[in-house]
């Protein structure tokens, strides 16, 4: 869906999981734009019907780019960077008490 | 017990970036906070690390983003990036999440620099997967290289619309269509001030370079992203009447950008309806400063003027606080202000024009039927019109009839459809509807945080069980 530009600084790139599928991506990547870059549209089901959503807005104001970072439920994935080793877990419905 | 500085600017956008610079050479002890990890807001975003090579992709408005970066780098004033305000509140003690943790800092004035956010355009099938803004796709480009591809599909109204087009263009991108749904043209006495505008020559340009590659489809109504588990189609309505519809992976949606307003008005600042920018606005002096003391809001948040106009703003709002906490004499501010004001005026020439003629056409602000105008709490326009039908009269109340508004986003892509869906239904006007009441805090924040902040041996024997 999206996909990089030929010509952009050079990066040593980070690897990352999201749910069990192992990605790379560039340092300066925020966790969304790392999803959309390795083709995910979606990134959760909501919690009142469990329909697909994915990243709408990339700044800070939809919240539909929510996912579990580290074990950390409900972070919006457009605001927090991608780092070497991070765990990406997609939502599925509602939040589950104790995470 | 927290931080202090004289003055906080929350936001690192050009009103920001400017205001900072400025109230740092007159020795004001300034802190911007800012939940990006860079400066520059949306509209400079990523303007001091693009990935990018190809800088002129962007366009010379873009790097004029760089001096004011420069500027600001060079000022003095302490950054803290990756810092979300959560609160701040009429002592003008800010909540501050970051890395995981909440702080507080106690500011002697706040300049409130949240700048705009796209304004919500709810057509069936905008929560699909493959449905973004142009502004996300904008983003994705200056700050990760991340362009569009497979068949992507613009649609929408204004002047961002033909920038992205062009971006996406100049990076090498095909658009499989442009879907223009601004109405059809016409004249006015505020075309007279456009005609003497800056606006004029870029947007005539940018328009004629998109148009080398495509032609847009114009004055299309009835827009509707259609799809299943994603996106698979856009359909519409041609000038003429006649349904089409178009095979397409990604739709990027726009019809202008609206005032983030979510902080300003959780702090009490009164807003109004704009009639002319469909969206509230608050209310402020000719220095930006707000009707809560010591409140200042500068650049699109104090109501849509553009780049240039929020650096402006921010520098004037700076030059305010500066003189209300004594650093400077009113002679002294009112000079200073005196090359701002020119440019504002140079720059406020021809928006109320573009505001006219880019004025978002009512079915694609009102939705109808099964149509969410609430992304997060799923909340169609059905439900909000006969909550209405059955008493609902507010969006306060339709907080407890339906959750509308109170999901994660916190009403910032719902405010202003649900207002306008009421207003609608009731036959008032939005002005009188008004907007949901909004309270700190105002980004999500753990207890684990909260629990985090710093606190005195008085205010822990304070809830302590004796």
């Amino acid at each position: 869906m999206f996909h990089r530009l030929p010509d952009l600084a050079d990066a040593a790139l980070v690897t990352l999981t999201i749910d069990s599928e192992v990605i790379t991506a560039r340092p300066s990547d925020t966790v969304a734009a790392a999803l959309l870059a390795a083709g995910h549209a979606a990134c959760r089901e909501t919690a009142v019907s469990s329909t697909p959503r994915g990243p709408y807005c990339l700044m800070g104001v939809c919240f539909d780019c929510l996912v579990t970072i580290d074990g950390v439920g409900n972070r919006q994935g457009c605001l927090v960077r991608v780092r070497e080793g991070m765990h990406v877990e997609t939502q599925r419905g509602k939040r589950v008490a104790g995470r | 017990m927290s931080e202090t500085c004289d003055l906080a600017i929350i936001g690192a956008g050009p009103a920001g970036m400017a205001a900072a610079a400025t109230a740092a050479r007159l020795g004001l002890d300034t802190v911007v906070l800012d939940e990006q990890p860079s400066p520059g807001g949306q509209i400079y975003r990523a303007i001091t690390e693009t990935p990018v090579r190809q800088g002129t992709i962007f366009g010379d408005d873009y790097w004029r983003g760089l001096d004011l970066a420069r500027a600001f780098a060079n000022s003095g004033a302490r950054y803290l990036p990756n810092s979300t305000v959560f609160s701040v509140d009429s002592r003008l003690e800010i909540g501050v999440s970051s890395g995981g943790k909440a702080r507080l800092l106690q500011a002697r004035h706040v300049i409130v620099a949240t700048g705009a956010q796209e304004r919500p355009m709810p057509i069936p099938g905008w929560t699909l997967p493959g449905v973004l803004t142009a502004g996300a796709a904008q983003i994705l480009l200056k700050s990760a290289g991340l362009a569009p591809s497979g068949r992507t599909v613009l649609a929408g109204s204004g002047p961002l619309l033909w920038l992205l087009a062009a971006q996406l263009q100049r990076a090498g991108g095909t658009l499989s269509a442009i879907l223009d749904t601004t109405p059809r043209m016409t004249f006015g006495v505020d075309m007279l001030s456009f005609l003497a505008s800056p606006y004029l020559s870029k947007g005539r340009a940018l328009m004629r370079e998109t148009k080398q590659q495509i032609a847009p489809i114009d004055r299309v109504t009835g827009l509707r992203a259609e799809g299943d588990s994603r996106l698979r189609r856009v359909s519409f309505t041609d000038r003429s009447g006649v349904a089409d519809h178009i095979e397409c992976d990604t739709l990027l949606l726009h019809q202008g950008v609206v005032p983030n307003a979510n902080l300003a008005m959780s702090i009490g600042c009164t807003h109004r309806w704009d009639d002319a920018q469909l969206c509230f606005v608050p209310t402020l002096d000719t220095w930006g400063h707000s009707d809560v003391a010591g409140v200042s809001i500068a650049g699109d948040g104090a109501g849509i003027a553009g780049a240039e106009s929020a650096a402006e703003r921010g520098r004037l709002a700076a030059l305010d606080a500066a003189c209300r906490l004594g650093r400077i004499d009113q002679a002294t501010r009112d000079r200073e202000a005196e090359t701002p004001r020119r440019v504002l005026t140079k720059y406020g020439r021809g928006r109320a024009f573009l505001d006219r003629i880019f004025r978002p056409i009512d079915a694609h602000r009102i939705p109808a039927g099964d149509t969410l105008a609430c992304r997060c709490e799923e909340v169609s326009a059905a439900q909000i019109t006969e909550a209405v039908r059955i008493g609902g009269t507010g969006p306060n109340q339709l907080k407890a009839y339906l959750r509308c508004g109170m999901g994660p986003c916190q009403g910032r892509l719902c405010g202003l459809t649900v207002t306008e869906l009421i207003a609608q239904a009731r036959g008032k006007t939005p002005a009188e509807i008004g907007h949901y009441r909004l309270r700190p805090p105002v980004k999500p924040i753990t207890v684990a945080e909260l629990a985090s902040l710093p606190r005195s041996e008085a205010e822990a024997n304070a809830v302590a069980r004796q």
